[in-house]
């Protein structure tokens, strides 16, 4: 499948309440803190001076806080914005916020929520934040299929279609989460990985 | 005026504004509060679920939502044709 060697340069795991970066746990909040709290709680130590993060949905705060945490101390200015792109997948889509924005057409149909009513929302606004205009999709599985989203990725870098990609899982219904982000680039950095399959699932498990 | 500043804050959800942070003159859009076209429709939503007034003209929108005196103005001005 791979012809051309890329390299996982960058890693961020986000789930019970916890963040790995790197291998490494970096942060984690008690267990009774809840979603909307602990993504705060990220945007606080990670970022701030955001204001339109407390405008989106759960779906793209967790992914768009899983990217700021990938992308920080990662220089990606030396990229053109065509180059960079974002490949993601989960498995309920925009349920979440679907529900929610039904909810309010009982009464006046919430324009804030409606636009939050696709799951490639979050890819817009990582690519914003970070001025990515690069080749992007997003895929809803029963799972993640890392085998796949590896694949679907490697053959963009493999065309040069893209020369650097974050790439992985953002899932959130209600209080359940799980998001999985990788940097990948066709040039190594200290301490990049091989971009294989089983690569990213260690990282993943 | 103050009411309506607060109102403006959670239907935007402008957690990092405080109602004294937002002049009465202030432009709310671009150099201003940097709203923008899906808060505009936020607004046209408390304007109708907070003190029932609805927009006849949309052409009319900017003039009306330039600041929290003009949208304060134009409900006072609604509310007296109500009666």
């Amino acid at each position: 499948m791979s012809n051309t060697s890329a390299h996982i340069t960058a890693s961020c795991i986000i789930r019970g309440n916890t963040v790995v970066k790197n291998g490494v746990r970096v942060y984690e909040a008690p267990p009774d803190v809840t979603l909307p709290e602990f993504l705060r709680g990220l945007y606080d130590r990670y970022s701030g001076q955001y204001p339109k993060f407390h405008k989106m949905d759960l779906l793209s705060k967790l992914g768009w806080a899983a990217a700021e945490i990938l992308l920080q101390e990662v220089p990606m200015e030396h990229y053109a914005p065509e180059d960079t792109g974002v490949i993601l997948a989960n498995t309920s889509s925009s349920l979440d916020t679907d529900e929610r924005y039904a909810e309010t057409m009982k009464e006046i149909a919430s324009p804030a929520l409606f636009v939050y009513t696709l799951p490639n929302i979050v890819i817009g606004e990582i690519s914003i934040r970070h001025t990515f205009k690069g080749e992007n999709a997003f895929f809803v599985a029963d799972a993640f299929d890392i085998p796949f989203i590896t694949g679907y990725v490697q053959q963009l870098l493999n065309e040069g279609t893209l020369q650097a990609a974050v790439c992985g899982w953002v899932e959130q219904y209600h209080s359940g989460y799980d998001a999985a982000l990788y940097l990948v680039e066709k040039k190594p950095r200290n301490g990049s990985l091989p971009f294989t399959a089983n690569e990213a699932e260690k990282l993943y498990r | 005026m103050a009411d309506l500043k607060v109102q403006i804050i959670q239907q935007l959800n402008l957690q990092e504004v405080k109602p004294e942070d937002i002049e009465n003159d202030q432009p709310l859009f671009k150099e201003g509060l940097g709203l923008d076209s899906i808060d505009a429709l936020e607004l046209i939503v408390l304007l109708q679920q907070h003190h029932n007034v609805r927009i006849a003209n949309p052409e009319d929108g900017p003039e009306i939502f330039y600041s929290v005196r003009t949208m304060a103005e134009y409900i006072t001005a609604e509310k007296s044709k109500q009666g």
